[in-house]
C-alpha cells in the first residue's frame, strides 16, 4: 500500500506536491481549485507590505517548439489587501482541513514579523514559509534576496520569528549566492523547522531586438527578474544536494523547488533528499491538472520498486554524488553504434569531430551515412549519443572488467602526481589528433 | 467512381483544385522547422537539384529570420517559391530525409519552402539587384523556368537581358502546364513579376522565334543566345482515327484548362492514354472537372509506368480507373470520338507484344494522348551547326551548357527530353555562369 502523506518538519501533508508561493497561490479561489485537482499543500503568494505592480510582468525562453522551458517575472509580493488574503486562508482550512496551507512571508522590521505571524497563525495557517528570495523589486526595499544573501540578517530574522510563532518556520533560500550552505546553515542555527529552495535566480531572458530593452519589455524599460521553469532544475538539484549532504543542514527537510513539472523531476528531487517539492512554472504553463502526471509517475515508480512511502527512498542518490576526486579513473566507456536503428543523419560525427575528440568516421562510400567510431580515439564523453536523435542508437559500453579501482584522491594519499602530461585518454598520448592543417583538407 | 462535381464557377473550381501544399501558416512553420535535426552534409541538400541549403534556411524560419531564409533558397534557385510547391518532394528532398528511415514523418520541406518565399514574394522584400552593366547583351528564348532563371542570374553578372516568348504569359509550363491543384497562375506569375522588379530583364510577348530571319536577327544583336524553349505540342501517335473531334493532347488539355478553368467542358467519359507523370495529371485533371468516368490507359504494367506512385495515387484518389497492358488501335466514332479500340499487351522475352487475340473497346466522348511531346526541331533546324542527339534533345557540355554552336547555351526540357521545373530552374542558373564564363571570364 502505498502512503504518500509527508510531515514535513511539523506540517502534515497528505502528499508532496505543494504549489510554490507565485501568482498560482493569488487567491483562495486558485488553492482550492488545486487542492481539489491532487495538490496536498500551497504555500500562499506571499504576504506583507504593500506593494504596487508593474503591467508586462513575465518573460520566457523558448527553445525549438518548446515554449517556457525558462520562464521569469518580475512581479513583486501579493498586492491583494492582507485582511482578505488572511479571511480567504481560514476558508481554505475549513474547506481542507488536512492540506497544507502555508503562508509566506515577508516584512521588515521585528514588530512586523511578529504581528504578520499572529495574522497568519489565527487565519489558521499550517505553517510559515519566510521569502529571502525574492531578487527583483522587493530586494532594492532590503527583503527578500537581500535578506537571502546575508547570512547573518538571514539568522537573526529566523531567530525572531522563532521566538513569536506557535506553528512550523520553512526558511526559503535564495540561489544568487556562492555557497548555498552558508546561508543554510544561518537558517538552522536560527532554530527554522526545514528549508526550502531554491528561489529565482537574477536573470535577464531576452533583448527585444525593436526597442533594445529587456524582457519583460515595460514602457521601453525593463529590469532583472526572477528566473525559474524546468530550466533551472540543475541548479536547484544541484544545490538540494549541497544542503542535504551538510551534516547540520541535513538535520532539517529540505522542500525542493525549480522547474519541477513531471514525475522524474518529484522522484529526483525526492533522491537527492527533498521530502517536499514545490512547483509554479509547470502550473502557470499547464494548469494544475499537470500534477496527475506527477503523482501517477510517482505511485507507479514507488510500486515498481517496491517503495511504500517517500521517505524510503528519500535521499538514496545522495551517497553517490560525491566529488570529482573520488571517481574511479580505471573505469572506461566507449561509444558504440547500432547500425540497424542509426538513420545517418550523421550529427554525432560533426559533434565529435568539431566538438569533442575526433572518433567518430564516416564511410568512404557516399551513398552510406552510418558512421563507425573510432575506438582508440572514444574518450568515453557521451556528446554523440546526447546529440543521437534515435533512441538507443548510440550506448555507451563498458570496457574496462571493474577490477581496478583507482581516483585522484588516492593518487594523491600515494604521492602518485602526474609531472608530465601522461594521461593514456589524453589526445596526442592515448589517442590521435589530426594536424591542424587536416582542417583545410575537408 | 466520380467524386467530383463539374465545376460551373471559379469558386467551385477552386474547390474541386484545391491546393495540394496549401500555404504554411506561422504556427505551423514555427513547429514544422522545429523538427529539422541540421544533419551534417544533409541529404535533402544532396538530392535538390539546386542543391539548396535546406537545413539553413529551415533554421531560419525557425528563428524567424524568414527573409534570410527567402534569400538561401532563390540564392541557389530563382524559382525557389514555385519549387517549394511544384517539386515532387516526395522523391527529392524529402526522399531523402533521414526521418524517413525512423519511420517518421519526413520535414515538409517544400511547404516550408514555400512559406518562407511566399512572405518575401508577399511583402515585395527586395533581395537582389542586378550587377553592374558589363556591356553584353543575352537573348533567351522561352521565358520558361530554364529562361527565367538564367536571366535573373545573368542581371546579377551585369548583362543586359531581353527574353523572347511565344506565348502572352511568362513561366512555360509552369503556368500552361503544371496540375492547377500544385500552384495558381496567379501564384506562378508573382515570382516572376517579383523576380522582374528587383533585376530588370525584359519579356518580349507573343514573339515566336520560327524564321531564320528572326535568328539572324538575335544573332547580330546579342553576344549570346540561352535556348529555354522546352518541348512542343503532344506528339502525333499515328493512331487511326487520332484526328476525330475529340482526341486532344495532354499537354494542350492541360494548356486550356490553366487559361479557361471551369470554362473547359470536359465530357462524360474520357480516356487517358499514357503512364507518365503527365498522363497521371491530365486524368486526374479530367474526373476534377467532372467527367463521370475516366479511364487511364497504359501499355504495361502497374510498376512500369514512369509516373511517380504519388502522382498515380493522386489520380486514383480523384475517381480515375486505370487500365493496364493494354495498347490502342484505333480510334472510332462518326467524325467524333465514340471509343477506343484497345488489345491487350504482354511482354514476351523482354518485347512487348499486342495480343490481336484480346481485343477490346472502351466507350468514351474525349481521348487525351499523354504520350510524350515533340520536340522544338523546327526550330532547331533554323540554327547553323547545332548538334542534337538521337532524340532531338540538344547536346551541351555539362558544365559549361555550351552547345555545339558557340553563340548558343540551352536548358531545361530542351536538353533533358522534359523533366522537372527544378531541373530547368538549375539548367537556366548554370548556363548563366557558362555565358559569364564564355564572354566575361575567360
Amino acid at each position: 500500500m502505498i502512503d504518500l502523506s509527508i510531515n514535513f518538519g511539523g506540517i502534515k501533508s497528505p502528499n508532496p506536491f505543494w504549489l510554490a508561493s507565485a501568482p498560482p497561490t493569488n487567491s483562495g479561489y486558485q488553492i482550492m481549485k488545486a487542492f481539489e485537482a491532487g495538490w496536498g499543500g500551497a504555500v500562499w503568494k506571499t504576504l506583507g507590505v504593500p506593494v504596487v505592480n508593474v503591467s508586462s510582468r513575465y518573460g520566457s525562453v523558448n527553445y525549438r517548439d518548446t515554449r517556457m522551458m525558462g520562464f521569469n517575472n518580475i512581479e513583486l509580493i501579493t498586492d491583494r489587501p492582507l485582511e482578505d488574503n488572511l479571511r480567504e486562508i481560514e476558508e481554505v482550512k475549513k474547506y481542507f482541513p488536512d492540506h497544507a496551507v502555508i503562508a509566506s512571508l515577508m516584512v521588515e522590521s521585528r514588530a512586523e514579523w511578529e504581528q504578520i505571524i499572529k495574522d497568519v497563525e489565527n487565519a489558521g495557517a499550517d505553517g510559515i514559509e519566510l521569502n529571502f528570495g525574492c531578487p527583483h523589486g522587493m530586494c532594492e526595499r532590503g527583503m527578500g534576496s537581500a535578506v537571502g544573501q546575508e547570512p547573518e540578517v538571514l539568522k537573526t530574522i529566523v531567530e525572531w520569528v522563532k521566538e513569536a510563532s506557535n506553528i512550523p518556520v520553512i526558511t526559503k533560500l535564495s540561489p544568487n549566492i556562492s555557497h548555498i550552505t552558508d546561508p543554510g546553515l544561518a537558517a538552522v542555527q536560527g532554530g527554522t523547522d526545514s528549508i526550502s529552495l531554491i528561489n529565482t535566480i537574477k536573470s535577464i531572458v531576452g533583448i527585444d531586438l525593436d526597442s533594445y530593452a529587456p524582457l519583460p519589455v515595460v514602457d521601453g524599460k525593463g529590469t532583472n527578474g526572477g528566473y525559474c521553469g524546468p530550466a533551472v532544475k540543475p541548479i536547484a538539484m544541484h544545490m538540494i544536494k549541497d544542503l542535504a549532504q551538510h551534516p547540520e543542514i541535513s538535520k532539517v527537510p529540505i522542500s525542493g523547488i525549480g522547474g519541477v513539472e513531471t514525475w522524474r523531476d518529484v522522484v529526483e528531487f525526492i533522491l537527492l533528499g527533498a521530502t517536499s517539492v514545490q512547483v509554479c512554472t509547470a502550473v502557470m504553463h499547464y494548469g494544475f491538472g499537470i500534477v496527475r502526471e506527477m503523482e501517477a509517475g510517482l505511485r507507479q515508480f514507488m510500486e515498481e520498486k517496491n517503495y511504500s512511502t517517500i521517505y524510503d527512498f528519500a535521499g538514496k542518490a545522495l551517497p553517490n554524488v560525491t566529488e570529482w576526486k573520488h571517481l574511479n579513473l580505471k573505469h572506461k566507456v566507449v561509444a558504440e553504434i547500432n547500425k540497424e536503428k542509426c538513420i545517418g543523419c550523421d550529427l554525432c560525427y560533426i559533434a565529435c569531430d568539431d566538438g569533442a575528440h575526433q572518433a567518430i568516421a564516416l564511410p568512404i562510400d557516399l551513398n552510406n551515412r552510418i558512421p563507425s567510431i573510432i575506438e582508440e580515439n572514444c574518450v568515453g564523453c557521451n556528446l554523440c549519443a546526447l546529440v543521437c536523435p534515435v533512441e538507443d542508437c548510440i550506448t555507451m559500453v563498458q570496457r574496462d572488467d571493474g577490477s581496478e579501482h583507482v581516483t585522484w584522491n588516492e593518487r594523491t594519499l600515494n604521492d602518485d602526481i602526474p609531472v608530465t602530461f601522461n594521461d593514456d585518454r589524453a589526445g596526442g598520448k592515448g589517442h590521435f589528433v589530426p594536424a591542424p592543417t587536416d582542417a583545410l583538407k575537408k | 467512381m466520380a467524386e467530383y462535381k463539374r465545376p460551373t464557377s471559379e469558386e467551385e473550381f477552386k474547390k474541386n483544385f484545391k491546393q495540394k501544399n496549401p500555404l504554411m501558416n506561422d504556427t505551423q512553420a514555427y513547429y514544422e522547422s522545429s523538427r529539422c535535426l541540421f544533419c551534417y552534409d544533409a541529404p535533402c541538400i544532396k538530392a535538390c537539384p539546386t542543391g539548396i541549403d535546406i537545413p539553413l534556411f529551415i533554421k531560419q524560419i525557425h528563428t524567424d529570420n524568414i527573409t534570410g531564409a527567402s534569400k538561401t533558397i532563390f540564392d541557389s534557385n530563382w524559382l525557389g517559391n514555385a519549387c517549394g510547391v511544384v517539386c515532387p518532394t516526395g522523391v527529392l528532398c524529402e526522399g531523402a530525409c533521414v526521418y524517413n528511415h525512423q519511420d517518421v514523418p519526413p520535414i515538409q520541406i517544400g511547404r516550408l519552402q514555400n512559406y518562407a518565399t511566399n512572405k518575401s514574394i508577399e511583402s515585395n522584400k527586395k533581395l537582389f539587384k542586378a550587377g553592374e552593366a558589363n556591356g553584353k547583351k543575352v537573348a533567351i528564348i522561352g521565358a520558361g523556368p530554364a529562361g527565367i532563371a538564367c536571366a535573373c542570374e545573368l542581371r546579377v553578372f551585369g548583362f543586359e537581358v531581353d527574353i523572347y516568348e511565344a506565348k502572352e504569359k511568362p513561366s512555360g509550363l509552369t503556368v500552361h502546364g503544371i496540375a492547377p491543384y500544385k500552384i495558381t497562375n496567379e501564384e506562378v506569375l508573382k515570382e516572376v513579376k517579383y523576380l522582374q522588379d528587383q533585376l530588370g530583364f525584359e519579356i518580349k510577348y507573343n514573339s515566336s522565334i520560327d524564321t531564320k530571319e528572326k535568328i539572324k536577327e538575335l544573332e547580330s544583336n546579342y553576344n549570346a543566345i540561352f535556348i529555354g524553349v522546352g518541348l512542343g505540342k503532344t506528339a502525333t501517335l499515328g493512331l487511326e482515327g487520332e484526328e476525330k473531334n475529340g482526341v486532344v493532347g495532354a499537354v494542350e488539355f492541360i494548356e486550356e484548362l490553366r487559361m479557361k478553368h471551369h470554362l473547359v467542358k470536359v465530357p462524360k467519359r474520357v480516356v487517358v492514354i499514357g503512364g507518365g507523370n503527365t498522363a497521371m495529371d491530365a486524368a486526374s485533371e479530367s474526373a476534377r472537372m467532372g467527367a463521370r468516368k475516366t479511364v487511364l490507359a497504359y501499355r504495361r504494367s502497374k510498376e512500369d509506368m514512369g509516373a511517380y506512385k504519388f502522382e498515380y495515387d493522386l489520380a486514383i484518389s480523384a475517381g480515375v480507373d486505370s487500365l493496364f497492358n493494354v495498347t490502342p488501335l484505333e480510334i472510332i466514332g462518326n467524325g467524333k470520338v465514340e471509343g477506343v479500340k484497345f488489345a491487350k499487351t504482354q511482354v514476351v522475352d523482354g518485347e512487348l507484344k499486342t495480343d490481336m487475340n484480346n481485343v477490346f473497346t472502351v466507350k468514351c466522348d474525349m481521348v487525351i494522348k499523354a504520350t510524350g511531346q515533340a520536340k522544338q526541331g523546327h526550330l532547331y533546324e533554323l540554327i547553323d551547326d547545332l548538334q542534337l542527339d538521337s532524340k532531338t534533345r540538344i547536346k551541351i557540355d555539362e558544365e559549361t551548357f555550351h552547345t555545339s554552336n558557340l553563340k548558343y547555351f540551352a536548358g531545361g526540357d530542351a536538353i533533358n527530353g522534359g523533366a522537372e521545373v527544378v531541373n530547368a530552374a538549375y539548367d537556366g542558373k548554370m548556363a548563366a555562369h557558362g555565358i559569364y564564363k564564355w564572354l566575361i571570364n575567360d
